[in-house]
């Protein structure tokens, strides 16, 4: 069996669809959140990649540097925002991040 | 055209060049600088604004087709600096009020300033992202600007876990849709879709997933969720220049987007808007009723008012994104000075939140409460105010459209919208006097007020004079 382009994008699309189930149905831990949105943006990696293979193009490479750079950065803002939240409450469970409603 | 000519982004390289330093200036001096980083901040707006006057104004493609500069983007980047600087006038004071006046945040909103003017100037779908991520990592620590509150850190976290979903999803469709067609840039992608006779299921999943979220960052109902609960734990402040910036900036992408490269296959998306539009109207209208916060009532009246304006593209045409632009001047202005008024409601040194605080307001600060009467006559649309203006223009291109329906609830949920309006002023005008505000206003603060007062009530003399303008801004968008 030969590893075609369709096998590249299945394996993007249920990474992706893991990252964004990840995000709504953990109620642990919000470092969980960061791990699914990471796991996110790294199945789009796959894709442009794998396109960028396909199409013998080298602009979806490129944008894959690009992703990479911004998910380190968003990454670093998340934790940062992630700290003063605990310093506040004392926990960073999901289920604690209700103080406002309505 | 194509080169590497770096005139028409000017602007944004200025903005870039002083933020560097107003950051260096900041650190170097400590928080004593604050003041002066924000008012050197305020300059550079003017500053940059004068420049893009300055720029020729012919269209032009920079930077290996990164980026465009027409009328539409030229306009709407003076939309944006004008919004950086009505916002920064009116965060100073407040910030200084909640002993939160620290030299990151005038440098983070110019930041934010600089990604939505690249926004609206994208011919390039990787230029879109990196500007829509410079915006959002610079608007995610604004609104967890006050360390020391709970709900604020609880907005940040919030804000940030659905806006990286969101880009996220922004990423996923655009992987598809530089799958599909082999190009990332507007013009080819226009021109290899236009001959398509069916469209591939992978580039309309892409639309999709593009649209979904975008959304998100315009907070279109049923990608709203964050909104109420960002705006009531961020700093005022910072709630003001979230309803009044980054809605115009991610607007204006959005109208790029669809009606340039996807223009030719706009039934593809016609519906999604029509959707996020239906919705966002009557989720603005009646979720906000029962809300007691005003900051969360402002919030959904956002949502409402972003619904108003994607009728304007679901018609699809010249004259309905004409409406769009012209809408959204005016509800910048509008919710400046709302905001203007918000910002202003203190007791004892300390921000109250409540709609019930307003109460008998015309017998303490009369003048704070006709201005903020006149503003909630605007915003729900009563004639002559210019946000009837506004609406009447959006529902006209959404009848010259045929789009019956949409025109229909859009009048229907203005309606109701016009109770929760009206009802601040009621408790304003009827109710027992709670204890007067503290002192008077600042300069700055009352200056945004009487201005946006002043459009909201001047708009009916020469309404052809913005009109026209919108409709030359929006007219890029549609050559020939």
């Amino acid at each position: 069996m030969t590893i075609g382009l369709e096998h590249y994008l299945t394996l993007a699309a249920l990474l992706f669809t893991i990252g964004v189930f990840g995000i709504f149905l953990n109620r642990k831990n919000m470092i969980i959140i960061l791990m699914s949105i990471e796991l996110m943006l790294l199945a789009v990696n796959i894709n442009f990649v794998a396109f960028s293979s396909f199409l013998g193009d080298l602009a979806g490479q490129v944008f894959t540097m690009f992703i990479l750079t911004v998910a380190a950065a968003e990454a670093a803002i998340g934790l940062a925002i992630l700290v003063t939240f605990f310093r506040m409450k004392g926990s960073i469970a999901v289920e604690d991040i209700s103080d406002m409603k309505g | 055209m194509i080169g590497f000519d770096l005139v028409p982004l000017f602007p944004e390289l200025f903005l870039a060049v002083t933020a560097m330093a107003h950051l260096i200036i900041g650190v170097s001096r400590g928080n004593h600088s604050t003041n002066f980083v924000f008012w050197a901040s305020a300059v550079t707006y003017v500053v940059a604004a004068l420049i893009l006057v300055g720029v020729s104004w012919g269209d032009a493609i920079v930077l290996n087709g990164m980026f465009k500069f027409d009328n539409f983007a030229g306009f709407m980047k003076l939309i944006i600096l004008l919004g950086l600087l009505v916002s920064s006038a009116l965060s100073v004071k407040y910030l200084d009020d909640e002993g939160i006046s620290r030299f990151e945040y005038p440098v983070l909103m110019t930041c934010a300033g600089i990604g939505m003017m690249l926004m609206v100037s994208a011919n390039n779908l990787l230029a879109l992202y990196m500007a829509l991520e410079l915006q959002s990592l610079s608007l995610y620590v604004l609104a967890a600007f006050r360390r020391g509150s709970l709900q604020s850190a609880e907005a940040g976290v919030k804000y940030f876990s659905l806006g990286a979903l969101s880009s996220g999803m922004i990423l996923f469709g655009i992987s598809l849709i530089y799958g599909y067609t082999g190009t990332l840039d507007y013009g080819t992608l226009s021109a290899t879709l236009l001959p398509m006779q069916s469209i591939p299921v992978g580039i309309t999943f892409g639309l999709v997933f593009l649209l979904a979220g975008l959304a998100f960052k315009i907070s279109a109902v049923p990608f709203h969720m964050w909104t109420p609960d960002v705006y009531q734990g961020a700093p005022t402040s910072v709630t003001a220049f979230f309803a009044i910036v980054p809605k115009v900036a991610a607007m204006g992408l959005i109208m790029r987007l669809l009606f340039e490269p996807f223009a030719s296959v706009s039934g593809q998306w016609d519906q999604i808007i029509w959707f996020l539009s239906a919705s966002s109207m009557v989720v603005g209208a009646f979720a906000a009723i029962v809300q007691e916060n005003i900051k969360r009532l402002l919030a959904y009246s956002s949502i409402g008012n972003m619904g108003y304006a994607l009728v304007g593209i679901a018609a699809v045409s010249s004259a309905g994104a004409g409406a769009v632009v012209l809408y959204l001047i005016i509800y910048l202005i509008m919710t400046s000075g709302v905001f203007a008024v918000v910002l202003s409601m203190r007791r004892n040194g300390k921000a109250v939140e409540n709609i019930s605080d307003l109460a008998g307001l015309s017998q303490t600060q009369p003048m704070l409460a006709y201005a903020m009467a006149i503003l909630m006559f605007s915003m729900s649309g009563i004639p002559p105010m210019a946000g009837f203006f506004g609406k009447l223009m959006i529902f006209q291109a959404a009848v010259e459209a045929q789009m019956y329906v949409l025109a229909v609830l859009g009048v229907v949920t203005s309606v109701v919208a016009a109770y929760y309006y009206l009802r601040i002023i009621k408790v304003m005008f009827f109710d027992t006097p709670a204890p007067a505000f503290d002192g008077a206003l600042p300069f700055a603060r009352r200056a945004v007020l009487a201005l946006s007062v002043i459009f909201v009530l001047g708009f009916v003399f020469k309404p052809s004079l913005a009109i026209i303008i919108a409709k030359n801004a929006a007219g890029a968008l549609f050559p020939g």
